[in-house]
């Protein structure tokens, strides 16, 4: 008990002080994994309203991977972008192994399929007359796509929590990508890991915190726009 | 209209962030700056490395990538020509990787020493044991538990050794189990199941403070803990930073270096975590 409260101490001085180590480490996680959910974004609701408004053979099939790729873990998709992205492997050639652009890369990874599959979701609950109704008043399929977005824009915030929330607490994949290379690749979760390894239990329990703090001020901006106009 | 602008704004969004990313992949993407470095976790949790990597990049411009691993992870990497240099203590299983033909320029940096760690009340009355081979044998006649590493570190396979040399194969038994973890957090586990295990001292000394565990055997010389750096072979993988790599193991073997670890850790622990021993010829040491 003692120890957790030296941690919350611990915490908040090395707030307070602005610990500069902390900070760039706190700095990057929020880079690195808000990067990764705008490109999961961008992927993930394209593809998910496509695939939602789309009629084709092995629909249900692919909405089950889909649906299984929500749940990726994380270590699974960090040995495989290793793999990739080793010298000599097919993906070599970029040289990007043990960067945060490696570490961006895998969160993506991991955050697309969930976006994709809310996106899924909330398209596809949207009522079928309403596609029907915009079309009648003469919008082209592109602007109908739009509007079907910005009415499902509730649960595709909870989609951007919800992939966001995913990459930045995530340690497998970014500590086997990433590597965990002080002031370069070291991200909160993964100093966590490395702080407890190292016995500084209180350090490891402040990290967890001002984690837990950065994950709550983001879905709190983001709640705020969610909620911002109550649906009619 | 607003719907088209706004669309137009993210697209562009998009794209300006997909170049940045690119940027940070780039920005450091100097050919043949960065030096990979695999090693053992202790070398990273002792803090030891903290001091060592910044002085080798100011003084020779590489960055350094270092991967702390378990020491058999960091000769797979090796292997596979995906580090530079790795900095490692398994030296059975290192002379057979510089003998297959994937490190070369194998050279001593320094030693400390493992120790055998239990709880204070000693099923197994193993100390005041001189012989860690004898030591073993009683934790295993009196079924106390022990937890191995199994991870193939330089730990494990000094641990695999020790039950080897005593006539033993503790795999399956039911007093043995193998937590497939670090050294730390291997000791944390050993630690709240009060077993004995194997650890190497800086990391024992690191986390004591939280241990229910004491030092139960130690000073055989079969216990000595030797770290080895060695130069990836660049035959068989060409883009192996030769250069970096050399560069790395001429810094850790340097007077400068060496004289940082005589004294490292005195001011945390009281004694040092690691003796120098540039030069020296591992038989030598010990004695």
């Amino acid at each position: 008990m003692e120890l957790i409260l030296e941690g919350i101490y611990k915490a908040f001085y090395l707030l307070f002080t602005l610990d500069k180590e902390v900070m760039g480490v706190t700095f990057l996680s929020l880079q690195i994994s808000g990067t990764a959910t705008l490109i999961s974004l961008f992927v993930g609701i394209s593809v998910g309203t496509t695939v939602a408004l789309a009629e084709f053979p092995g629909r249900k099939f692919v909405v089950s991977l889909i649906n299984t790729g929500m749940g990726l873990p994380p270590v699974v998709v960090g040995l495989f972008v290793t793999i990739f992205l080793w010298r000599n492997g097919p993906l070599g050639f970029l040289e990007i192994l043990y960067t945060p652009a490696a570490m961006i890369l895998a969160q993506a990874v991991i955050a697309t399929p969930i976006v994709m599959g809310i996106t899924l979701a909330a398209i596809q609950a949207l009522p079928r007359n309403l596609r029907l109704q915009i079309l009648a008043l003469g919008a082209t399929r592109i602007q109908m796509v739009w509007i079907l977005v910005k009415e499902a824009k509730l649960p595709l915030l909870a989609g951007v929590m919800a992939g966001f929330g995913g990459v930045i607490s995530e340690v497998g994949a970014s500590i086997m990508v990433g590597g965990n290379i002080k002031g370069y690749s070291r991200v909160l979760t993964t100093a966590t890991v490395m702080e407890t390894s190292r016995g500084n239990f209180d350090i490891a329990i402040a990290l967890g915190i001002i984690l837990l703090l950065l994950a709550y001020f983001i879905n709190l901006v983001l709640t705020h726009i969610q909620q911002r106009e109550r649906p009619r | 209209m607003r719907t088209r602008r706004f669309r137009k704004m993210f697209f562009f969004g998009m794209l300006a962030l997909f170049a940045a990313t690119l940027m940070i992949g780039n920005s450091v993407q100097a050919q043949q700056k960065n030096v990979i470095l695999a090693t053992t976790t202790s070398t990273q949790d002792s803090g030891l490395l903290d001091v060592l990597i910044p002085m080798f990049e100011k003084k020779t411009g590489y960055f350094v990538k270092t991967i702390a691993v378990g020491s058999g992870q960091a000769m797979a990497m090796g292997q596979k020509g995906e580090a530079d240099v790795l900095l490692v203590h398994s030296p059975a299983a290192e002379k057979k990787f510089v003998a297959e033909g994937y490190g070369v320029n194998r050279r001593i940096i320094m030693h400390n020493d493992f120790i055998v760690v239990g709880p204070g009340e000693d099923p197994a009355k193993i100390k005041g044991t001189k012989s860690t081979l004898d030591s073993f044998k009683k934790i295993a006649a009196s079924g106390a538990l022990f937890l191995s590493r199994a991870d193939k570190s330089g730990t494990h396979s000094k641990e695999m050794g020790i039950w080897k040399a005593a006539g033993m194969n503790p795999e399956g038994q039911k007093w043995y189990q193998q937590t497939g973890l670090g050294m730390g957090q291997t000791l944390n586990v050993t630690s709240e199941k009060k077993g004995y295990t194997l650890a190497d001292r800086g990391t024992y000394l690191a986390l004591k403070k939280n241990l229910a565990l004491n030092i139960l055997a130690e000073g055989d010389a079969i216990l000595l803990n030797v770290y080895h750096v060695i130069e990836v072979n660049p035959a068989k993988f060409p883009k192996v930073n030769v250069a970096g790599g050399k560069a790395f193991a001429d810094f850790m073997v340097s007077k400068e270096v060496q004289d940082i670890v005589k004294t490292f850790g005195v001011e945390k622990y009281g004694s040092p975590l690691f003796f120098p021993d540039a030069g020296k010829k591992e038989e030598d040491l010990g004695k």
